[in-house]
């Protein structure tokens, strides 16, 4: 048992680092804070990476991916976040990516992996329905054969980018006759099709990025199914594990909250740093123990998928304890805002901390963590039967 | 980067298993704490038998030359067995304070003799008034010429009613918390002007008050440097919080286990109380709570076993871990009695005797609020 690196992974981390100093710069930073000008700076970042052949890491190395060993790719992620440099947008390249070069077709993986690691297409995921949340296998938009076209009817909702997807993949209804998770079907949509509405869904956090996808008789080639119909669930299935996984988001929960160690440092109190505040010093190391924690647990998940096993049920525990991180750490940076946490950017003039804003962007959609990708109550609902066998 | 166990490793963890399988359940158990002693001397010569007394001693003194990963094995089962054999006392602490700052005679008079599991030793280093402060000593060595006249009193010192040897730390300068002026003595229990009376702990174990009239000892009886004694208390207690932490994590799982398995047979209105939503989420909550507390374990001992890493980071695993063992013994020990109901508040069911081991962890050598005070001066200084 060892969590040491070997020569070759601190070289590795050596080129990472050289990497990220010219590649993730203070403007693509500056552009972040802005919602708008935000998706420019992720377009360029994701090139930048492409460039360097690492926008695709978990990808097999015939698809455009990296060989890069477990270590190599938590180095990767711990630099990329102790930079600053955000996680890639999920939706396309681990989220329907290895769902196409698992399960899709030759002319599929030719179609769409290229475009993807070239940030030509940008996708959305269509799995949630206004009757169909946690409990997703209940979902009801319906696929019904004509000739060599899918004809979609129904709603997605909760669509995070809808508004800028080129396509969106979608699990559809195409047999109701059985369990409910068989007869779903997968199925890769083109956001140009005829019938499609995008309605955005205003946020608590004040930030367009959420949707209501409709179908109206949307016409759907067969070509476009991945592997056979009514196995949908099935694939994916078999990529939720990895959504979990992903939603931890540890690497970046500690550059943030060593943020935060640094603004109550400078934040007065009664004359003296908030950070000496004991009943604030203690939550905050509670909150640092934890994620201590979390950190080794991520690891014993990847090295257990280094052996040759997925990530498994102890992907909800990443989950959970994840998102419950994420929450502990938003809710210190807005305590450490005071009442500038209130301020709306652009409304206040120069006015208070400029961080007040961003911390309640964060605080507030931050509340979607636990809800998203499987509840948390859902999720220990897995855990209770997969892990305990209750 | 692998968190698997060597073969040996894998081995010395079966071995441990099978005799708690084979020779230590818990009537064996309570036995044995109850015991004079307080513990089972045939059962301690297995130990050494079976050579696990030898384990952290380097291989110049005839012992093993474990690392922390295999301290960590031992203890880890020890705990899952409810062991109240005197591992801690005799192996970590006492033959710990010798191997670490011991004279090449005390090593050679007495490492050896506890790998053969004839000796039993004691470290006393807690006062009435000293709380968690190892520093807050009034006992005094004072200098006579040729040696030290010792007087003072220490209190709950572990194994201290069977110890055949106590070291003892005395202010042999300085003022009562100051950490500079503290010296180790290494005598004899049975030295003229010592007093012990014993008593139990709610975990079973047998400890003792043991005061100290005008006790004479010679200067080779001094361990390590003369005033300069905190330093080895401090690395010493350091290795034995992670031990007795993985010691923590061995009764957490076994307390997860045993409660999972009662609420699928346990029924009442007509199903399983196992299949209610209400405590399969409680009992999930002890699950991650249990491998939070071994992600921390495993961070410890590997940046112990690290010869690159910074001491001041394996400080910070090591009080990070403290606290969680703390809080998190305490929910799964609450927990576990709530699950079993009525059964959990007995004395018959184990359940409640493994409770109250973690709650003597959790007060061991500093609870998880005072580890929690120490975690943020040091993250916050720099």
């Amino acid at each position: 048992m060892d969590t040491n690196f070997s020569a070759e992974d601190l070289a590795f981390r050596d080129e990472v680092v050289a990497f990220l100093e010219t590649a993730w710069t203070d403007e693509h930073e500056a552009h972040l804070r802005d919602p708008q000008a935000g998706m420019q700076a992720i377009i360029d970042w994701q090139k930048r990476l492409h460039a360097r052949g690492w926008l695709a890491p978990g990808w097999p190395v015939e698809y455009g991916g990296t060989d890069w060993t477990t270590t190599q790719s938590f180095i990767f992620e711990t630099e990329r976040a102790t930079a600053g440099a955000p996680d890639v947008p999920p939706f396309a390249l681990k989220m329907v990516a290895p769902v196409i070069y698992t399960y899709g077709s030759d002319e599929q993986k030719q179609r769409f992996l290229p475009r993807i690691l070239s940030s030509e297409d940008w996708w959305c995921q269509g799995y949630s329905e206004p009757g169909a949340g946690s409990d997703l296998a209940s979902l009801k938009t319906k696929a019904e054969l004509d000739g060599d076209e899918y004809v979609v009817n129904g709603a997605k909702i909760w669509t995070t980018y809808a508004q800028y997807a080129d396509w969106i993949f979608c699990l559809v209804r195409t047999d109701s006759s059985g369990r409910k998770q068989a007869g779903i079907t997968f199925l890769l949509i083109d956001m140009k099709s005829p019938g499609i509405t995008v309605n955005p869904i205003e946020t608590i956090d004040g930030v367009y990025s959420l949707n209501e996808v409709l179908f109206d008789n949307v016409r759907v080639p067969v070509e476009n199914r991945i592997g056979e119909q009514d196995q949908g669930w099935t694939y994916a299935k078999a990529l939720l594990a990895h959504e979990r996984t992903a939603i931890a988001g540890v690497a970046d929960s500690r550059r943030h909250l060593g943020e935060i160690r640094e603004l109550a440092r400078q934040e007065v109190s009664g004359g003296r740093a908030l950070l000496e505040d004991p009943a604030f010093q203690a939550r905050l190391s509670s909150v640092e123990i934890e994620l201590m924690a979390l950190e080794y647990t991520e690891l014993r998940v990847l090295a257990a998928m280094a052996e040759g096993s997925g990530p498994g049920v102890e992907s909800s525990l990443l989950k959970i304890k994840g998102t419950e991180v994420q929450q502990s750490v938003q809710q210190l940076r807005i305590d450490v805002a005071g009442y500038y946490c209130g301020v709306i950017a652009g409304e206040s003039g120069d006015i208070g901390h400029s961080f007040g804003s961003e911390a309640r962007r964060a605080y507030m959609y931050g509340r979607a963590s636990t809800i998203y990708g499987g509840s948390n109550e859902v999720q220990k609902n897995i855990t209770a039967k997969f892990v305990l066998g209750l | 980067m692998n968190f698997k166990l060597s073969e040996e490793q894998a081995m010395l963890k079966e071995s441990i298993a099978r005799f708690v399988q084979d020779r230590y359940d818990f009537t064996a158990r309570c036995a044995a704490a109850t015991s004079e002693i307080g513990f089972s001397r045939e059962n301690w010569a297995t130990f050494a038998e079976l050579g696990w007394l030898s384990i952290p001693f380097e291989e110049e003194h005839g012992g093993f030359g474990g690392s922390a990963v295999d301290t960590m094995v031992v203890m880890e089962e020890l705990g899952s067995g409810l062991v109240v054999e005197p591992f801690v006392a005799t192996v970590l602490l006492f033959g710990g304070l010798l191997g670490k700052g011991g004279s090449a005679e005390q090593k050679a008079a007495n490492i050896s003799a506890i790998i053969a599991g004839e000796l039993q030793g004691a470290f006393a280093f807690l006062e009435r008034q000293s709380r968690y402060e190892l520093a807050d000593i009034k006992t005094v060595a004072a200098g006579n010429g040729s040696g030290f006249t010792i007087n003072g009193e220490k209190t709950v010192v572990f194994n201290g009613a069977a110890a055949d040897k106590l070291i003892v730390s005395a202010r042999t300068s300085g003022a009562q918390c100051e950490q500079q002026g503290i010296s180790l003595f290494l005598l004899d229990a049975s030295a003229a002007g010592i007093e012990k009376t014993a008593y139990r702990l709610m975990d079973g174990q047998l400890v003792a008050n043991i005061t100290f009239n005008d006790v004479a000892v010679s200067a080779d009886q001094l361990v390590g440097e003369l005033d300069d004694g905190y330093r080895l208390i401090t690395d010493v207690i350091n290795e034995v919080i992670v031990a007795i932490s993985a010691e923590a994590v061995g009764i957490m799982q076994k307390l997860n286990d045993t409660t999972v398995e009662y609420t699928k047979t346990r029924e009442q209105f007509a199903v399983p109380i196992g299949s209610f939503q209400a405590l399969q989420h409680r009992m999930v909550d002890m699950f991650m709570g249990c491998e939070q507390t071994r992600s921390l374990l495993y961070r410890a001992v590997c940046s112990m076993d690290d010869q690159s890493a910074d001491a001041r980071e394996i400080e910070k695993n090591i009080l990070a871990l403290k606290v969680m063992v703390g809080r998190i013994g305490k929910l799964i020990g609450g927990e576990s009695i709530q699950l079993h109901g009525a059964m959990g508040v007995t004395d018959e069911l184990d359940v409640g005797h493994y409770f109250k081991r973690l709650m003597m962890i959790n007060t061991s050598f500093g609870d998880a609020d005072y580890q929690q005070q120490k975690f943020s001066a040091l993250t916050n200084s720099g």
